[in-house]
């Protein structure tokens, strides 16, 4: 018996129900929405902004600064501590890392540019969440972008290829064993800007997710520019 | 033969493919990549013979040399006035080119130029690490008093702007009241009447939503009518 029918009743790669918006928060210069399934995330944007301290600014390009931040209540077990921890802090630093590739920011040296990524409710794949409502916001607050990014989690569960886990996908219980991917992608030219894995899979596992994965990016991509061109057309 | 993938004025995201082929060339807000030619902005296609241009929706102003903007002093220095300019980089008025009047020596500068003072001035100098310069001294340059202040996006202050300056016109007749834009998105607007100045308020608001939209100056007039309750007769800033 292996995984041939998921728990939620989905196929092995159908993505969960995707919605989002732009220009959520007023005050933001950009901002975004992105609901997957159960996990939820706004992402606001402030900047270019003159940056404090002083000695963090690069003279060249502008500096990205991301927040991740999990709400207290948003988890699927006890509460969540509120501030920064470990994890976090991690998921901070890879968001960066994952929409840096896509963006040009020579053109405000000396400056910073603030992303705060809130998760009111999350059930796995917080961080892909994260990091589409991310590239959605930057994208609404007008910078020069090469692509959107598109993440999505894959993985292997027992001994079938899956995409986008819940998180009782991700913490069952069976024989294989669970993989969770995260995987960013620029949809465009299929480039990787995030890849982190937690579990364990054999080679031929990891590339079939991966392909999973680059189909699924241009899916995510289409709900993105649907909900940033909906920005425009609605009124 | 290249193939071009969308109309003009249609909205584009960053990735989307706009054309195919090198007979297409990137302009503003677009790039290459292999044969084909990519969006980098939420913007709005212009296509410019063979050139693919876009016109921006969205984004924080860019200080050019040459441009008048609405800043604040947000503080004092020895030589000069720190301003914010609604931008990424404060500005410096220097004092030699605050004003044509006489200041001597040691003299306190917050007798000029208070904190909080909003001032219509000119960028003279921009450098490559975006050092601003601003200079006072020039028609129309000068500290706003009274009247209050609107931000808009400042994508799109040249429709609020209009054709010769027809929209503001319009605004400035149906409203009766004072108006000036800085390029930075800051505008001023001051009138006798408080309604009216309101209704002038709601104005920059709606052609802030409706921007990239067209029909724009027909929308506004009939707009301003209904609200004002005459009719608007002159059309046009010559």
């Amino acid at each position: 018996m292996g995984y041939d029918k998921r728990l939620d009743g989905r196929k092995h790669d159908e993505l969960r129900e995707i919605e989002a918006k732009v220009g959520v928060i007023k005050n933001a210069d950009g901002s975004a929405y992105f609901k997957i399934g159960k996990t939820t995330a706004y992402a606001a944007v402030y900047g270019p902004k003159n940056i404090y301290p002083k000695f963090l600014a690069d003279p060249t390009k502008a500096v990205l600064r991301c927040h991740y931040n999990m709400m207290p209540f948003s988890g699927m077990g006890d509460r969540v501590r509120p501030g920064a921890n470990r994890r976090s802090k991690e998921i901070s630093m890879v968001t960066e890392n994952a929409l840096l590739p896509t963006l040009e920011l020579s053109e405000f040296p000396n400056s910073v540019i603030d992303v705060y990524i809130e998760l009111p409710e999350t059930d796995a794949g917080s961080r892909c969440a994260g990091i589409c409502a991310a590239s959605l916001a930057l994208a609404d607050a007008g910078f020069i972008m090469r692509d959107l990014v598109a993440a999505v989690a894959v993985g292997k569960v027992d001994d079938k290829v899956v995409v986008d886990l819940n998180y009782d996908e991700e913490a069952l219980e069976c024989e294989n064993g669970v993989a969770d991917i995260p995987v960013a992608i620029l949809p465009q030219t299929g480039e990787i800007s995030l890849l982190q894995m937690d579990g364990i899979v054999d080679t031929a596992i990891l590339k079939e997710a991966l392909e999973v994965a680059q189909k699924t990016a241009k899916e995510i991509y289409d709900v993105q520019r649907n909900a940033l061109k909906a920005k425009y057309n609605e009124e | 033969m290249g193939k071009l993938l969308v109309k003009e004025k249609e909205i584009v995201v960053p990735g989307e493919k706009v054309a195919e082929g090198m007979d297409y060339l990137p302009g503003i807000g677009t790039y290459r990549s292999g044969e084909n030619i990519f969006a980098s902005k939420v913007g709005l296609t212009y296509i410019d013979g063979r050139a693919i241009k876009l016109v921006p929706l969205a984004g924080k102003y860019l200080p050019k040399k040459g441009d008048t903007i609405i800043a604040q002093v947000r503080d004092i220095m020895f030589s000069g006035w720190n301003t914010d300019t609604n931008s990424a980089y404060t500005a410096m008025l220097n004092v030699k080119d605050a004003t044509s009047d006489f200041i001597q020596r040691g003299a306190d500068l917050s007798q000029i130029y208070k904190i909080d003072d909003y001032l219509v001035a000119k960028i003279v100098t921009v450098t490559s690490q975006k050092l601003i310069d601003l200079s006072m001294k020039g028609p129309g340059l000068k500290k706003l008093v009274g009247g209050r202040i609107v931000k808009i996006t400042p994508t799109k202050v040249p429709r609020l702007i209009g054709k010769k300056g027809s929209m503001v016109s319009m605004i400035k007749l149906a409203t009766g009241c004072r108006l000036t834009v800085g390029q930075n998105g800051l505008v001023w607007l001051a009138g006798d009447d408080p309604n009216k100045e309101l209704i002038a308020v709601e104005t920059i608001n709606l052609i802030e939503r409706k921007a990239h939209t067209s029909g724009l100056t027909d929308l506004v007039k009939s707009f301003l009518e209904e609200k004002t309750g005459t009719e608007i007769k002159v059309q046009g800033g010559e």
